[in-house]
């Protein structure tokens, strides 16, 4: 009886707790997705996904820190973004930066999102997520001649030609296929 | 004889103009208005795979759009599928103002280093409405 009733006052508790991070939408749902806990906040802007998904895909916010959106997002860099013109209109650039801003790795719950934000904390922001420390640890032990040399993936920064489920923003090891060589995990 | 010739033109006139959008006439109006006079569709379909050496790599449209309308290409760098340039495949192409200027703009740039005039904006639209 004792034992009940603790437990009862413990997930009342509980429930009183979560009921001041209610406003938080970001951490509610991330409780109620675990998988998706623990990986990067998926893009849910059609705007975004159109035009920063067009020549490569749409890189989720959260893989960014706010200081790296800043140098990408204005109208000067983007005339030359990695030697491409990726111009915008005045309006669509102002919601596409809101809405990066609002999601980008400090601001995540998503656990890796953390790990970028941790792992660019007090250092020069990155211009690029594939120079993020959290992320090359990651990858360092991938040999060139399945990436540079691999004609299906090329470069690094195409992150959704190995993880099938990128798209997703799940970027985990168990969902990772390399083109061209389907026994990388030997 | 003669009839069937006349029967020839109509229906090569018929094909070409086959295909308009509200978006395509009004961007063919505007560069008319720019001073284009006739558009030359033989011309697009020539500039199509002309090359140009770009930061040392031989790019030209058909680098990431390929030569064949109705087959998707490839970004030359990023490798992302881009959708077959062919409206009859891919519905949505040539319905947006906004997005065909934006998109000349930028592969201009991309494939030739500069932006294109209006005489070939209209050539290569004329051209592509029409695959
Ligand atoms: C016209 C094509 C184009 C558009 C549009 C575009 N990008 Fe890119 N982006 C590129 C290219 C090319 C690269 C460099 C890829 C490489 O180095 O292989 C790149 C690289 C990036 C990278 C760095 C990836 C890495 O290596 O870690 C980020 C981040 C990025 N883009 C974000 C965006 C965002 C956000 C938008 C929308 C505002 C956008 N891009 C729109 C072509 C484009
Ligand atoms: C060449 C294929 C390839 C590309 C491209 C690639 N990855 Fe990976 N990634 C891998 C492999 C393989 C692993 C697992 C490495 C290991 O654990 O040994 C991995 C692991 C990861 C992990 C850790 C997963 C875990 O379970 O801990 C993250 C996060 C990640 N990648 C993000 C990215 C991002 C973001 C990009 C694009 C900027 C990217 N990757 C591009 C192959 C790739």
């Amino acid at each position: 009886m004792q034992m009940k009733s603790k437990i009862a006052a413990l997930l009342i508790g509980l429930l009183l707790g979560s009921g001041s991070v209610v406003a938080e939408e970001n951490l509610l749902e991330a409780m109620f997705t675990p998988l998706r806990q623990k990986e990067v906040n998926p893009v849910n802007n059609k705007l975004y996904k159109d035009e920063c998904g067009s020549c490569h895909f749409a890189y989720q916010p959260g893989l960014l820190p706010p200081q790296s959106w800043e140098k990408l997002l204005n109208e000067k860099a983007l005339a030359d973004h990695f030697g491409e013109n990726a111009e915008l209109e005045k309006a669509d650039l102002a919601t596409i930066y809101d809405f990066v801003m609002a999601n980008a790795a400090d601001k995540s719950y998503y656990k890796r999102a953390r790990k970028i934000a941790n792992a660019t904390e007090g250092i020069e922001a990155p211009l690029r997520i594939t120079e993020v420390r959290y992320i090359k640890r990651k990858h360092h032990e991938i040999p060139d001649s399945m990436i540079k040399g691999n004609k299906d993936v090329k470069s690094l920064s195409y992150c959704d030609a190995c993880h099938t489920q990128a798209d997703k923003g799940v970027f985990d090891e168990d969902t990772v296929k390399i083109p061209n060589f389907p026994d990388w995990d030997d | 004889m003669k009839k069937s010739f006349v029967l020839f033109c109509f229906t090569a006139l018929f094909t070409t103009v086959a295909y308009a959008s509200p978006a395509s006439d009004s961007l063919l109006a505007k560069y008319k208005a720019e001073g284009v006079a006739k558009t030359d569709v033989a011309k697009a379909k020539k500039d199509w795979t002309a090359e140009v050496v770009v930061e040392g790599e031989k790019m030209s449209c058909a680098s990431c759009h390929g030569t064949d309308f109705s087959k998707s290409g490839k970004h030359h760098k990023t490798g992302k599928v881009i959708e077959a340039m062919s409206h009859k495949v891919t519905a949505d192409r040539y319905t947006e103002e906004k997005k065909i200027e934006k998109w000349f703009k930028r592969n201009c740039k991309d494939a030739w280093g500069r932006e294109c005039t209006a005489q070939e904006k209209a050539d290569f639209l004329t051209f592509l409405i029409a695959q």
